[in-house]
C-alpha cells in the first residue's frame, strides 16, 4: 500500500504521552467499583432474570448489598459465603433476596479463602462458555473463510426485535458482513439491562441478552445458508457497559461499541464511574474475543472535522493505551475515526485520505472503524450518494477493517430495505473497481496529503502533551474534546461509584485476562499460517 | 414501443405555464415527469412489476415506466419508477403558514436587538426528551454554526443557554425559569413513531399547567418540524431543514419586539 511518510519519533512520543495518560487514569479508577461492574460480576456468576416487579435480579443483589453498606467488598465475596454457608447456587440466593428470605450479610462467616476458591471455581466455568464461544467463532471463520479488506456493517433500527431480524436477514443476503442492532434511544441512561424479547424502541431496539440470542440465532441460520459468518455488533456503553459486554461475551457478539469518553462527552455520563466500567467491559470484550469499537468519529459531528482532527488523533491514542491496559489485544482495537469534512472545503477528499491513511499507517493491527458522512447529509439523497462513493473510495484505498456504510436517506429516516441495498451496491461497485489503487500509487514526497497527515500528528502530540500535563479529568472539565465540558463530579451514575475494601476482589479478572492472552496468541498463529500460504487445517 | 431513446409518439401537450393547473416539469412544460422509488413485500418477478405497474397508475402516474427492479431478498423487491403525474394543483391558490420575518444579518439582528429592547435577549435551548442528538441544537446555538451562518453564540446581544440532549420536559422548564429565557428553542431529531409529537405536546401541557406558556416564546426545530405543525401543537414557530440560526434569531427579536409593542 501508498504510505505516508510520517514523522515517527512524534509517533512514539504521542504514544508515550498516551501510555502515561492512561497509567495515572488507571491508578486512580483502580481503588474503586461500581454497582453496574458488580451487577456483571453477579451475570457471570449466572445470576439473570427479573424479580415479581420486573426488576433483573442483578440489580436486586448489588442493591441489597449498597443499602448494608457492604458493596465495597464486591457482590462475589456475599455470593459466595451464602453459596458455601447454604450450599445453594447465586440464581437461588439471588431469587431468595428478591423474595425478601435472604440477607446476604447475616449468613455465617466462611473463611475468605473459601470464598476464593469457591469463585474461582464458579468463574472458571463461566469463562469456559466464554472460551466455547469464542472457539464457535473461530470454526465458522475457518469454516467459511473471512474476506481480507472492508467488512460491510449495516444498521438495523426497526425497534422491534422481530422486524430486526427480517431486516438484518436481507441485509446479509445483500453482501453485508456485520449487522448493528442500534439500540434505542435513551437506553445508555438505564441504570439496569431491561429483560427478554422486546418489541418496541425508537430509533432502535433494546439490547436485552434475548434479544442479542435471537439475532445472533438468526445470523447463525442466514450465515450457513450464504456460506459467509455474519458478525454481529451492538453497543456497550452507558450506565451498564460492563454488563452489556457480559451478554455480548454469553451470546456471541462479535462486535462492541465500547468508549468511555463518548458517554462522558455525548451523554453526560460522570468521568469516573464510566471510565472503571470501561476498564471491565474492554477486559470482558478482550476474552470474548469481541472487536471494539471506539467513537471519536462523534467528536466530528459537533466540531469541525477539518479543524479538530487532531482530536481524533488523540483520543485514537489515548483509547488504545486504556484498551492495552484492560488487555485488549490490537487486533480487537477498532479504533473510530469519520468522513465528516464540509463537502464545500476545497480538497476535503485529500484531507479525508491522508486522515483514513494515517490512522491506518499509526495504527497497523487495529481494524479501524471508518464512519461514513452524515453531518452533511442534508435530505439530498442525490448528493448523499456521492459523498458516500467518495467515503467508499478512501476505506477501500486506505484499506479500513470496519466500514460503516453511508445511507442516501440520512438525515431522513431510519434506513429502509432498499438504502441498505443501494449501500451495499455503492460499496461493492468502489471495492472491484478500485481494488488495487491503494498498492498502485505513491504520494507526493512534501504533497498536500503528507503535509496534512504531519500537521495533524503535530497537534495531536501538543494535545497529548498538554492532556499529560494536566490529567485527563481536567482535560474533559476544560472541554478540550468536541467543545464539550464535563465537571468531575458531574453527569450520571456518580452514586453508583463505590470505594473498594481491601478485601474486595473479582474473582473475573484473571481467568479473563487469561482468555484473552490465549486467544489472541491463537489469532497471531493463524494469522502466521495464512500468511505462509497454509490453510487452517 | 419506444425504445427509451427518444420519444416517437407526440402527445398535444399545452406547453403555456397555467400556474393554476400546475405539474411537475422534467424537460418539456406541462409533461408531468416524475421519478419515484419504493420497495415491495414480495419476490421480484414479472408480476411484482406489473403490481408497481398498477400502484403507480393508482397514483395518477399515466405511461409509468419501472426502469429499474431488483430483489432485495427473497421476498422483497425494489422499484425505480418514472412517469407523468395527471394531478395538478392550482398555485395561486396555496397558503402557506410560515414564520415570517423580514431576514437580518448578525449584525443587523444585534444592532435590533440594542435598539428595540436595550438588552440582551436570553435563550435556553435543548434537545428534549429521550432524543440523544445534539446535531439540531447545536447548528442553531453553537459559536460555530452551521453550513456558514454562526451560532446565536456569536450574536453580541444574545444569551444563550444550550442543555444539550436528553433534557426532561420538567427540567427543562425548570432552567428556563432559573435563566429567566425570553425564548426556549427546542430540538426533535429522532422523530420514529412520531414521538416528538407526543413530547412537544406534553412540553405545552406542562408550561400551560404552570401557567407559563405565555411567559415565554416557544421556537421548536428539526428535519420533520416545520411552522404548521408546531402551531397545530401550540407553539410559536417551527423551523424545518434549510433554516439556520439567524433565521431563528429574525424571527424571534421581531416577534417580541412586536409583542412587546402589543403590550
Amino acid at each position: 500500500m501508498a504510505t505516508l511518510r510520517l514523522n515517527w519519533d512524534k509517533v512514539a512520543l504521542a504514544r508515550d504521552a498516551a501510555r502515561q495518560i492512561s497509567e495515572e487514569t488507571n491508578a486512580y479508577i483502580q481503588q474503586f467499583t461500581t454497582t453496574t461492574v458488580e451487577r456483571s460480576v453477579c451475570r457471570l456468576l449466572g445470576i439473570d432474570g427479573v424479580d415479581s416487579l420486573g426488576v433483573p435480579l442483578p440489580n436486586v443483589v448489588v442493591e441489597h448489598l449498597l443499602s448494608r453498606q457492604v458493596l465495597g467488598f464486591g457482590a462475589a465475596f456475599w455470593l459466595g459465603q451464602a453459596a458455601i454457608s447454604l450450599n445453594k447456587e447465586p440464581q437461588e440466593l439471588a431469587e431468595a433476596v428478591a423474595k425478601g428470605e435472604l440477607d446476604l450479610t447475616k449468613t455465617e462467616p466462611v473463611d475468605p479463602f473459601e470464598i476464593q476458591l469457591w469463585a474461582e471455581k464458579k468463574a472458571a466455568e463461566t469463562v469456559s462458555v466464554i472460551h466455547r464461544n469464542r472457539l464457535i467463532r473461530e470454526e465458522k471463520l475457518r469454516e467459511f473463510g473471512d474476506h481480507a479488506g472492508p467488512l460491510l456493517y449495516v444498521i438495523v433500527a426497526t425497534g422491534n426485535i422481530y422486524e430486526d431480524i427480517v431486516q438484518a436477514k436481507a441485509a446479509a443476503r445483500q453482501g453485508a458482513d456485520v449487522i448493528a442492532v442500534i439500540r434505542t434511544t435513551g437506553q445508555s441512561l438505564l441504570d439496569y439491562v431491561p429483560y427478554g424479547a422486546t418489541t418496541e424502541g425508537f430509533g432502535g431496539t433494546m439490547a436485552t441478552q434475548e434479544n442479542f440470542r435471537l439475532m445472533r440465532a438468526a445470523l447463525d441460520d442466514i450465515g450457513a445458508e450464504l456460506g459467509r459468518y455474519i458478525r454481529l455488533c451492538n453497543y456497550c456503553s452507558g450506565l451498564c457497559m460492563p454488563e452489556i459486554a457480559v451478554m455480548g461475551a454469553l451470546e456471541r457478539l462479535d462486535v462492541m461499541l465500547n468508549d468511555a469518553l463518548y458517554g462522558i462527552l455525548f451523554r453526560d455520563i460522570n468521568m469516573q464511574r464510566t471510565l472503571i466500567d470501561q476498564s471491565f467491559s474492554r477486559l470482558v470484550n478482550a476474552a470474548a474475543g469481541i472487536i471494539i469499537n471506539t467513537g471519536e468519529d462523534n467528536y466530528l459531528t459537533t466540531s469541525d472535522a477539518y479543524e479538530e482532527a487532531h482530536t481524533v488523533l488523540a483520543s485514537q491514542f489515548i483509547n488504545e493505551q486504556f484498551a492495552l491496559h484492560a488487555g485488549l489485544p490490537e487486533e480487537q482495537m477498532g479504533l473510530g475515526h469519520a468522513f465528516e469534512m464540509n463537502p464545500e472545503l476545497k480538497n476535503a477528499f485529500l484531507y479525508e485520505y491522508a486522515q483514513a491513511q494515517m490512522a491506518r499507517q499509526i495504527f497497523p493491527n487495529a481494524p479501524l472503524k471508518y464512519m461514513p458522512p452524515t453531518k452533511y447529509k442534508t435530505g439530498n439523497v442525490f448528493r448523499a450518494y456521492i459523498q458516500d462513493a467518495l467515503f467508499n473510495m478512501v476505506t477501500v484505498i486506505s484499506d479500513q477493517r470496519i466500514h460503516l456504510l453511508g445511507m442516501l436517506t440520512e438525515a431522513i429516516h431510519t434506513p429502509f430495505m432498499s438504502d441498505r441495498a443501494l449501500a451495499i451496491d455503492n460499496a461493492r461497485y468502489i471495492a472491484t473497481s478500485m481494488a488495487d489503487f491503494g498498492n498502485d500509487i505513491e504520494f507526493r514526497h512534501g504533497g498536500i496529503m503528507e503535509e496534512r497527515a504531519n500537521e495533524v500528528l503535530d497537534l495531536a502530540l501538543d494535545l497529548l502533551q498538554t492532556i499529560r500535563k494536566d490529567g485527563l479529568f481536567r482535560t474533559l472539565e476544560e472541554g478540550q474534546f468536541a467543545g464539550i465540558k464535563r465537571p468531575f463530579e458531574g453527569g450520571k451514575g456518580l452514586s453508583g461509584v463505590i470505594s473498594k475494601e481491601d478485601l474486595y476482589f473479582n474473582p473475573f479478572i484473571n481467568p479473563l485476562m487469561e482468555e484473552s492472552k490465549a486467544g489472541s496468541a491463537r489469532y497471531h498463529l493463524n494469522k502466521k499460517l495464512i500468511e505462509q500460504g497454509e490453510n487452517y487445517e | 414501443m419506444s425504445s427509451g431513446l427518444y420519444s416517437v409518439r407526440r402527445q398535444d401537450i399545452d406547453s403555456s405555464l397555467d400556474l393554476t393547473h400546475l405539474k411537475p416539469y422534467g424537460d418539456t412544460m406541462n409533461d408531468g415527469k416524475v421519478q419515484l422509488s419504493f420497495s415491495l413485500p414480495v419476490p421480484d418477478s414479472d408480476v411484482a412489476i406489473e403490481a408497481a405497474k398498477q400502484l403507480a397508475l393508482k397514483m395518477g402516474l399515466v405511461e409509468p415506466m419501472v426502469t429499474h427492479h431488483a430483489p432485495l431478498d427473497s421476498s422483497f423487491s425494489f422499484f425505480v419508477v418514472y412517469g407523468n403525474l395527471s394531478h395538478t394543483i392550482d398555485y395561486t391558490q396555496i397558503h402557506v403558514d410560515s414564520a415570517v420575518a423580514t431576514s437580518m444579518t448578525l449584525d443587523e439582528t444585534d444592532l435590533f436587538i440594542q435598539q428595540n429592547f436595550g438588552r440582551k435577549i436570553r435563550v435556553i435551548g435543548a434537545s428534549t426528551g429521550t432524543d440523544a442528538h445534539t446535531v439540531g441544537i447545536d447548528a442553531i446555538i453553537n459559536m460555530k454554526g452551521y453550513a456558514g451562518h454562526y451560532g446565536l453564540e456569536r450574536y453580541k446581544m444574545i444569551e444563550t443557554l444550550n442543555l444539550g440532549s436528553q433534557v426532561t420536559n420538567e427540567d427543562f422548564i425548570r432552567k428556563a425559569v432559573e435563566f429567566n429565557a425570553d425564548v426556549l428553542l427546542v430540538s426533535q431529531t429522532v422523530t420514529q413513531k412520531n414521538v416528538h409529537v407526543q413530547n412537544l405536546t406534553e412540553l405545552v401541557e406542562l408550561l400551560e399547567a404552570e401557567r407559563l406558556r405565555k411567559r415565554f416564546l416557544l421556537i421548536i426545530g428539526g428535519p420533520r418540524i416545520n411552522h404548521e405543525l408546531a402551531k397545530e401543537l401550540g407553539c410559536d414557530a417551527g423551523f424545518g431543514p434549510g433554516k439556520y440560526a439567524d433565521d431563528v434569531a429574525s424571527y424571534f427579536c421581531q416577534e417580541l419586539a412586536a409583542r412587546k409593542q402589543r403590550n
